[in-house]
């Protein structure tokens, strides 16, 4: 083997070793922060348990504060201990997930935003880099600076956990009441042979009026029904796209053979939709829910009256 | 009772089944243009050289009307209407509805029925509310 190859390989394997131990110099100092953390748990969970993150969550008592802190700081230590810090989905987190995810969400109900939380995760660190200085033989040596930047780099960590968490516990949230809604806005109601009712609740947006579309076509089919009330008394407010809304409905209803009566159209909104200068044009409307009915039971010729007096069956 | 074709020879390709006074015509799967356009002139003649005073158009079997097909069926009851027969729209599913309702394309003038059993009932009330001797109104 030629010299200048030798001395090439030599090279590579100095530097490799280089990056090797620089390396090792990182794992070893988070697992110096690791051992910290496991050695001082008890400490730090105390200090934890008066910060307002863990104070105003677990108001049972201190000490579920102080186990919640525990949980918390055995899982940094665990994550430490693997030497990567800034690992987000490590594993380690798992065990304190709960911890986190009732923080997060008992903090998000009493109307935090993420950022707040995030920076009272961030007092955390603050605690405990103090237990750290106050360990440490010599605060502004190498060895305590190094440790306390790997301290930081895990509560960096924690604080983007908590704020995940945060986030995703909200859009949980978010998903399952649209999801809801979206149930409670479109039940079809058999008011009669052959007339169907959909009584609508809330605001009509372009996804829940395509639902209450939808639904009210398949009942009419379902159900043979001529006569199709649209009742809005539970609608706040009509725009033109509300507007635009319940034309396409009462249009693709009298397609289907059904003739539509809007009915609850409370005088407020009577007087917006003059104001707009929205055209119902040939949208037959009727006051109440009570009025289309009669209109729909007159129209097929059907007549409800009361019995005789003195005549009852019963 | 049989009616002659208008054009012997020519091939319908949609059939128009003629009950009583009334037309009945069951449109099925893709229409294209072509038999559209002949089956608009097809109705035309058969309601200008028989007595009938209706025209039920059965779409269940119909999966798409785009804009081409629906001003065919708006021309259809225009063209009826003139020679003083009724057209009836019946069969159309909710996902068709839906379409047409957001294409902004209501078929003003078409009288719409749930299926043809309805249609025929329509019909039925609309000879018997009118006049004998007179043409059936239309809304």
């Amino acid at each position: 083997m030629t010299e200048w190859c030798r001395s090439w390989r030599d090279g590579l394997f100095q530097w490799e070793m280089m990056r090797v131990s620089e390396q090792a110099t990182a794992e070893s100092v988070a697992r110096e922060l690791g051992a910290f953390l496991e050695r001082r748990r008890e400490q730090i969970a105390q200090r934890w348990a008066d910060a307002p993150l863990f104070r105003t969550v677990f108001t049972v008592s201190r000490d579920e504060a102080v186990e919640a802190g525990k949980a918390v700081v055995d899982a940094l230590a665990d994550v430490a201990s693997t030497g990567r810090l800034e690992n987000v989905a490590a594993p380690g987190f798992d065990s304190a997930r709960e911890q986190l995810g009732r923080m997060a969400a008992s903090r998000a109900r009493s109307g935090y935003s993420p950022a707040q939380i995030a920076d009272e995760a961030a007092d955390l660190r603050t605690a405990t880099a103090d237990l750290l200085h106050g360990e440490a033989q010599d605060p502004s040596g190498d060895e305590t600076r190094d440790v306390l930047l790997a301290l930081t780099v895990l509560m960096g960590t924690l604080r983007l956990v908590i704020m995940e968490t945060t986030i995703g516990a909200g859009e949980e949230l978010i998903a399952r009441q649209r999801q809801q809604l979206l149930e409670v806005a479109t039940p079809v109601i058999s008011l009669w042979e052959g007339i169907v009712a959909v009584p609508m609740i809330g605001t009509l947006d372009s996804a829940r009026s395509q639902m209450v579309m939808e639904s009210l076509l398949e009942a009419i089919v379902e159900q043979r029904a001529r006569y199709a009330i649209l009742d809005i008394t539970g609608v706040p407010t009509v725009d033109s796209l509300v507007a635009q809304h319940l034309m396409k409905t009462v249009a693709a209803a009298r397609l289907m053979g059904a003739e539509c009566v809007v009915s609850g159209i409370r005088p407020a909104i009577a007087q917006t939709i003059v104001h707009l200068g929205i055209d119902l044009g040939s949208v037959v409307t009727r006051g109440s829910l009570a009025d289309a009915l009669a209109y729909a039971l007159t129209r097929q010729g059907i007549e409800v009256s009361r019995r005789a007096a003195g005549v009852n069956p019963r | 009772m049989t009616f002659p074709t208008p054009f012997p020879g020519s091939l319908a390709a949609v059939p128009v089944l003629v009950l009583g006074d009334t037309l009945l015509v069951s449109l099925q799967g893709e229409l294209h243009d072509g038999v559209a356009e002949q089956l608009q002139q097809d109705i035309a003649h058969r309601v200008a050289h028989s007595e009938a005073t209706g025209v039920v158009i059965d779409v269940s079997g119909v999966d798409i009307v785009d804009s081409f097909l629906g001003r065919v069926i708006a021309e259809i009851a225009a063209n009826a209407r003139l020679l003083a027969a009724r057209t009836v729209l019946c069969g159309m599913g909710p996902a068709v509805a839906i379409t047409l309702a957001e294409l902004g394309l209501t078929l003003p003038g078409v009288v719409t029925a749930l299926d043809v059993d309805r249609a025929f009932e329509l019909l039925r009330q609309d000879a018997s509310t009118a006049a004998p001797g007179e043409a059936a109104g239309c809304t």
